[in-house]
């Protein structure tokens, strides 16, 4: 295999390593807020619901939960897999396991955020929506920048976890390679990859923390 | 015309009886000092009246809004000077943008502050923000402005620029409730002192009246103060 045809490969892996990152920053963002008002929620059934999804989440690993999420519907209902299910069952998996972690940070912030800003909002007149949006969500995102990030980069590094459901993103195909060709070469250029990869992010949330640090 | 009319106010936190049997009414363009020794209720009346803390019985009556500066400021970090102070009325009063401008200017002018619109909170000192908080209540035109112990988070030497600013607001006929541990202050701006004890009025009055009282809690306060 020449090495032109081996990046070729490699770089198919790529993408689906980049597609599984993206679609799961995507869903898991919204999906960890919402996940967060349910575990801030007055209402404790919702409230205990969303502390047990959360804990549960947290507590098992990625990979089993991808393989649930894979073999869940047909050991559970009889429906047959499809071929397309697969990369489906990855960005569900991801999405609900990150969004468990992006909740508890979500939380965080939103509570280290001081009463005086509600009281003050209550105050002047703003409503419980327009104290969220314009003034806790602003300083909340501030807040939760760097744990957020430190999340995206261990994402980074998980999309390899894809492997569990014979997907064959990068560190996958590199395997394969590796295994074929006996060749460390793949492996090295993986390693690149996934490095530059969190260079991107970390350069990318450093310019976001700049942007925001107009303000204390 | 009363502008607020308190009546029989009762509030407790978990068994404690913070307030009680509270009555009180402030008249238009009056000033209202509240002194009293650390942990008689002050700020549990200011936040039952403003809305804060849900009085347990009793009537809160108002006539107009109300504003309220906070011991600690609670500025919007986020926002500068300028949208600090016009944010509410825009938003919440839904005020239009250039003649809530024209007066946030005004006011940061009055408040010496013209220079700091474009300022963020933590850029100021304390009494630059306190005074940007007097601003950003004083935006929405209310009928009676609060303040609980405005110049307690503050420096000393910082304390007088506010205390400028209130006497400032009380020469115009604001109407003014005010918690203060300042007794010099109080004196010279109230034109009306209540006096609070263990969770009710002890002794209220004229400024005359009350440092010249008999009630034996209240010379014990005052002489606390004499001492210091
Ligand atoms: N949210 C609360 N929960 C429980 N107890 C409270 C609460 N707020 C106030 N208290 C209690 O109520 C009493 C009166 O408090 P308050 O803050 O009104 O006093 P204060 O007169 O303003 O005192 P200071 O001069 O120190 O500010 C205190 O004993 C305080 O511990
Ligand atoms: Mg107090």
């Amino acid at each position: 295999m020449s090495l032109q045809t081996m990046l070729q490969e490699l770089s198919a892996g790529m993408v689906i390593s980049v597609k599984i990152f993206v679609c799961t920053l995507l869903f898991s963002l919204p999906l960890g807020m919402i996940l967060c008002f349910g575990r801030m929620s007055k209402w404790w059934p919702l409230k205990m619901l969303t502390k047990l999804y959360i804990s549960i989440m947290r507590g098992t690993p990625l990979m089993l939960q991808l393989l649930v999420v894979y073999f869940g519907p047909y050991f559970i209902f009889g429906i047959k897999i499809t071929p397309e299910y697969r990369m489906i069952a990855i960005y569900i998996g991801f999405s609900i396991n990150y969004a468990a972690y992006f909740a508890e940070i979500f939380r965080a912030g939103i509570e280290s955020i001081p009463v005086g800003q509600y009281e003050a909002a209550q105050i002047l007149g703003y409503s419980r929506s327009q104290t969220f949006v314009h003034i806790i969500l602003p300083q909340m995102v501030k807040r939760v920048l760097p744990p957020v990030t430190n999340e995206t980069i261990t994402l980074v590094k998980d999309t390899s976890l894809a492997y569990a459901l014979s997907v064959t993103e990068m560190f996958n195909t590199a395997k394969q390679i590796a295994a074929a060709q006996t060749t460390m070469v793949p492996f090295a250029v993986a390693a690149v990859f996934y490095y530059i990869f969190n260079l991107l992010v970390a350069v990318l949330a450093e310019g976001l923390e700049k942007k925001l640090s107009y303000y204390r | 015309m009363s502008l607020l009319e308190i009546r029989h106010v009762q509030k407790s936190f978990d068994g404690l009886e913070v307030l009680k049997d509270i009555s009180m009414s402030v008249e238009e363009g009056q000033v209202v000092a509240i002194i009293g020794p650390s942990g008689s209720g002050k700020s549990t009346l200011l936040r039952c009246c403003t809305g804060l803390e849900k009085a347990d019985s009793g009537e809160i009556h108002y006539e107009g809004t109300f504003g309220l500066v906070f011991q600690n400021f609670n500025l919007f970090p986020h926002y500068s000077v300028l949208k600090n102070i016009m944010d509410a009325p825009v938003r919440t009063q839904k005020r239009p943008k250039d003649e809530v401008r024209r007066q946030a200017m005004e006011l940061l002018k009055k408040m010496g502050l013209s220079d700091k619109a474009d300022a963020y909170p933590h850029q100021l000192s304390g009494g630059q923000q306190q005074r940007v908080s007097i601003a950003r209540a004083l935006a929405l035109n209310p009928k009676i402005l609060f303040f609980d112990e405005p110049t307690s988070a503050l420096d000393p030497e910082l304390t007088g620029e506010i205390l400028k600013v209130i006497k400032e607001l009380a020469a115009e006929h604001m109407t003014m409730v005010i918690v203060t541990h300042e007794m010099n202050f109080a004196r010279s701006v109230a034109d009306y002192i209540v006096f609070m004890d263990q969770g009710v009025i002890a002794e209220e009055g004229t400024p005359e009246e009350l440092f010249h009282s008999s009630n034996p809690r209240m010379q014990e306060f005052l002489r606390k103060f004499d001492e210091l």
